[in-house]
């Protein structure tokens, strides 16, 4: 028989793996054994693996490092410019929406913030409908000759499309939080409107706007689906070219010496992103809660807000709308009909989805796409969670363990999906025809964001509501179920959804593990773009449509739970 | 009845409680009284069982409480930020204790209806605990603390948060509810009127030890130590040198002196002067112990019933008639030693 003293004990050991507070080095090293033992065996061993393969004699030939240092360029290029043309956009954009208050302004920003969250293969797929060879641009005005499919225009434009709004919100937070104290003292001073800017606004606003660039930077050079499905092969970045020297020109020791570029560089901008936000925290500290923005009164601005409201309503609409509308429009010449265009309300491209045909791209009816997708992200969900929620507890009182390791469970977001599919395939080619591996994979890269969304509820819920639980004669787990659980029911609903939308949408890694018989719905899409035929086409259509409303739903039910003002970015 | 025994706590490596022993009664209120980063806090969660003595035990009625984790405790414990649980309302928050103990329904509901009754604030079942005023939200803290009839109550600053008035309002009433129920509480507190008003008895803490223990009146009547005496700011506090026959030399002049110890010639002694007890000057010398004091006005502050005179030579006393400022006075008084 256990006497009292023993039970306590046990309660006491029970106690500190519930309560922060009491948490012990022991019991914390507890709750990181499953979160960091699934880091181990499905990030760290494959990543051992790909070094081990990159730091060989035969890696380092001439042809390859050529190679190489031509892609590098080409994707710091690309994300150069893009980065570039979406300051261009978003700083205005930040200024319109911190300044001023004009009709449909919450929609619009809201609008503006879609993008960031759809899969890559949506917004791909809504641009070729937009102005594709097969978009409505096209058949529409069959005389415009442009090309917009695999050109670096394309990649360019669906990157602003993508990333705009991290300015928005960045640069547009910091400049609304700007005391307008400031601005009177300087006029008060001297200083007319532009040295107003020049010498007060701008030097205040530069941390923010290099933090937003600098994330903006890392989207871009880490882009894949975009670049793929939108350009093409011929414009090779790194994440491409890994694809490609994977799954079509077969050369694994290229593909491990690109993605440890790949994770270098990241990690760098990684490392400068950090180290500029902690600055422009301090900068910005004292802030204001009054808003700045007002009603435009001069011609002046009322010219500058309509133009830009028009501007982003349709940049940001008509791609988003073209996709649902060229999902049910026929708007294709039937095969030996050249040149006659049939117009018309159509249903096929999604009853054809639920059909087997033989010769198609697929062994299973194409909507099975939809039903392992829903699979996967489920089961995403259950492994994230399962794995998030220890992780998240202990990160919720950091100690010296905690600053050590949460730096390592962040990593996997510093190296990209594609790589990640590359580690498994390297590290666990023998599972591959398993279908598990690919919602280990998407939990490798849902896991921070789950965490994230987790920790700072734990972290909030007051030490002193557990104590004064415990005073009242709740035990441990009493304690856990009456007060952590329920407030934290709508965070972790929050990472549910978090975790599952990034399931669904997940595309570099799971178009190169995921098995042909078992495809996800973004992998089926980008088969059906690949495919010649209308049919495929609207097929390819009606599947994003799917996807983006599934994704949209998400996205409204996350912003529903999330606890008010945490999680940004 | 609780007792403390030995309690030794150390915080980084600095002693933080330093052999801490005391008992509270059946029906007794003690108070803990002390600046902050005197150790209080760390002792009522101590007692709580929230954290573990570096030696020493807690006991009640004579059992070890060392292996009891605090939900099995039965000590009832009220915060300064109340601690109330933001997602359930005053009724499920009173209620929290009584369903961990698993009590019947019908039996929860009559006592909380009889816990709101002791706060006064009967009707409130179904509020949210976040809609409700600081005062109020104190006194579902309380009722929520109460509706077990906990075998000790802990009040950890519980009026800190409050303004001034609601403070004696509140503290008058937790008074009288500690009368009527006779549980017997520790309340920790920094504020020495707060500690007076309801205690009946003050252990002063200081550095991690009880410097002073006793009831009110007599810890206001003989503080003992010139940290006390400062600390609850009972008057002008000065140094002087003894030199035998009751008197000794300060920086006011020889000055003659209440004193029961034995102090050698030369000694240092700290003296007390209390500023009520001074009166105006020219009255005649009736006690040994009253000293004339003389002294340029300084600074002359008008409070309710009496007029602060502050001297130039550092000195105040209140008096009933304000002098002008400028005005050469003297004034009387007593003069205690207190080591």
């Amino acid at each position: 028989m256990e006497t009292g003293k023993q039970a306590s004990q046990r309660g006491r050991a029970f106690l500190s793996t519930c309560v922060p507070v009491y948490l012990s080095t022991y019991s914390r090293l507890l709750l990181w054994l499953i979160p960091l033992s699934f880091l181990v065996i499905a990030f760290f061993y494959p990543l051992s693996r790909i070094l081990a393969l990159t730091f060989n004699f035969n890696t380092f030939t001439g042809e390859n490092l050529q190679l190489a240092s031509r892609v590098l360029f080409f994707t710091f290029y690309q994300a150069f410019l893009s980065t570039c043309l979406t300051l261009l956009l978003g700083l205005p954009s930040a200024y319109l929406f911190a300044r001023y208050d004009f009709r449909g302004k919450s929609l619009l920003r809201a609008l503006t913030a879609v993008p960031f969250m759809l899969p890559t293969v949506v917004v791909a797929a809504g641009f070729s409908a937009l102005l594709g060879p097969r978009g409505l641009i096209h058949t529409l005005f069959p005389l415009s000759s442009f090309n917009f499919i695999g050109t670096l225009t394309a990649i360019l434009i669906a990157h602003v499309f993508y990333n705009t709004t991290i300015i928005i919100r960045v640069v547009g937070n910091a400049l609304s939080s700007l005391d307008p104290k400031l601005e009177a003292a300087a006029r008060s001073l001297g200083a007319d409107s532009f040295r107003v800017w020049w010498n007060v606004i701008l030097p205040i606003l530069r941390p923010s706007i290099l933090a937003s660039s600098l994330l903006v930077f890392l989207f871009d050079f880490t882009s894949f689906g975009v670049i793929l499905l939108l350009g093409g092969s011929q414009f090779a970045t790194l994440e491409v070219e890994i694809y490609l020297r994977v799954l079509k020109l077969p050369n694994i020791s290229l593909a491990a010496l690109l993605s440890v570029i790949q994770l270098v560089c990241t990690l760098i901008f990684s490392i400068l992103y950090t180290r500029i936000v902690t600055r422009s925290i301090i900068q910005t500290a004292p802030r204001s809660a009054e808003s700045n923005a007002r009603k435009p009164k001069t011609l002046r601005e009322k010219i500058f807000i309509t133009s830009f409201v028009f501007l982003l309503t349709s940049f940001f609409l008509l791609p988003l709308s073209a996709l649902p509308f060229r999902s049910l429009f026929r708007l294709e010449a039937d095969r030996g009909q050249r040149g006659e265009i049939q117009y018309g309300l159509t249903a096929d491209y999604y009853t054809e989805l639920f059909v087997n045909r033989r010769g198609s791209v697929f062994y299973v009816p194409p909507i099975q796409a939809a039903a392992n997708s829903l699979g996967y992200a489920g089961a995403t969900v259950a492994i994230s969670l399962l794995l998030g929620f220890p992780a998240a507890l202990a990160l919720a009182k950091p100690t010296r363990l905690e600053k050590v390791l949460d730096p390592l469970i962040m990593l996997p977001l510093g190296s990209s999906a594609v790589m990640l599919g590359l580690g498994f395939i390297i590290s666990f080619g023998a599972w591959l025809t398993s279908p598990l591996l690919v919602p280990f994979a998407h939990t490798l890269v849902a896991l921070p964001f789950v965490i994230r969304a987790l920790q700072p509820a734990i972290a909030s819920i007051p030490e002193r509501l557990r104590q004064a639980a415990a005073s009242l004669g709740a035990s441990p787990l009493e304690v856990w179920k009456n007060i952590d659980l329920p407030i934290l029911r709508r965070a972790t609903l929050a990472a549910a959804t978090f975790a599952f939308t990034i399931s669904l949408g997940e595309f570099g890694a799971t178009l190169l593990i995921s098995r042909p018989e078992y495809p996800t719905i973004p992998v089926a899409i980008e088969r059906f773009l690949s495919q010649p035929g209308g049919l495929n086409y609207g097929q390819a259509m009606a599947m994003a449509t799917i996807l983006m409303l599934l994704t949209i739903t998400s996205i409204l039910l996350i912003e529903k739970f999330r606890i008010p003002g945490s999680g940004e970015f | 009845m609780l007792e403390v025994h030995h309690i030794f706590k150390t915080y980084e490596g600095k002693p933080l409680l330093n052999d801490i022993s005391f008992k509270v009664d059946t029906g007794e209120t003690i108070c803990l009284l002390g600046a902050s980063g005197s150790g209080k806090s760390t002792l009522l969660r101590i007692i709580a069982g929230l954290e573990d003595a570096d030696s020493g035990f807690v006991s009640f009625n004579g059992q070890n409480l060392t292996s009891t984790p605090p939900h099995l405790r039965d000590f009832g414990l009220v915060f300064q930020d109340y601690a109330l649980f933001p997602h359930l309302n005053v009724n499920d928050n009173v209620a929290f204790a009584l369903r961990m103990r698993r009590l019947p329904q019908d039996e929860i509901g009559k006592r909380v209806a009889s816990s709101l009754e002791l706060v006064n604030l009967t009707g409130f079942e179904n509020r949210k605990v976040t809609d409700l005023s600081g005062g109020e939200q104190q006194r579902i803290a309380l009722a929520r603390a109460l509706a077990t009839r906990p075998r000790l109550l802990m009040f950890d600053e519980p009026l800190g948060a409050l303004d001034r008035t609601l403070r004696e309002d509140l503290l008058n009433e937790l008074r009288m509810i500690l009368h009527r129920t006779n549980i017997p509480a520790i309340y920790v507190t920094h504020d020495q009127e707060e500690a007076f008003a309801i205690a009946d008895r003050v252990l002063i803490l200081h550095k991690g030890e009880v410097i002073r223990a006793g009831n009110p009146a007599d810890v206001w009547a003989n503080p003992e130590s010139a940290f006390v005496a400062r600390f609850l700011g009972l008057g002008n506090i000065f140094e002087g040198s003894y030199i035998g026959n009751s008197e000794v030399e300060t920086k006011f002049g020889t000055l003659a002196v209440h004193c029961e110890h034995k102090h050698q010639k030369g000694d240092n002694v700290h003296l007390l002067a209390r500023p009520l007890s001074a009166g105006k000057a020219r009255v005649e010398r009736s006690r040994s112990e009253a000293n004339a004091i003389q002294g340029v006005v300084t600074d002359v502050i008008f409070q309710q019933d009496r007029f602060k005179v502050t001297l130039d030579n550092g000195l105040y006393v209140y008096l009933q008639q304000a002098p002008k400022a400028g005005e050469k006075i003297e004034v009387q008084v007593k003069v205690e030693c207190l080591r």
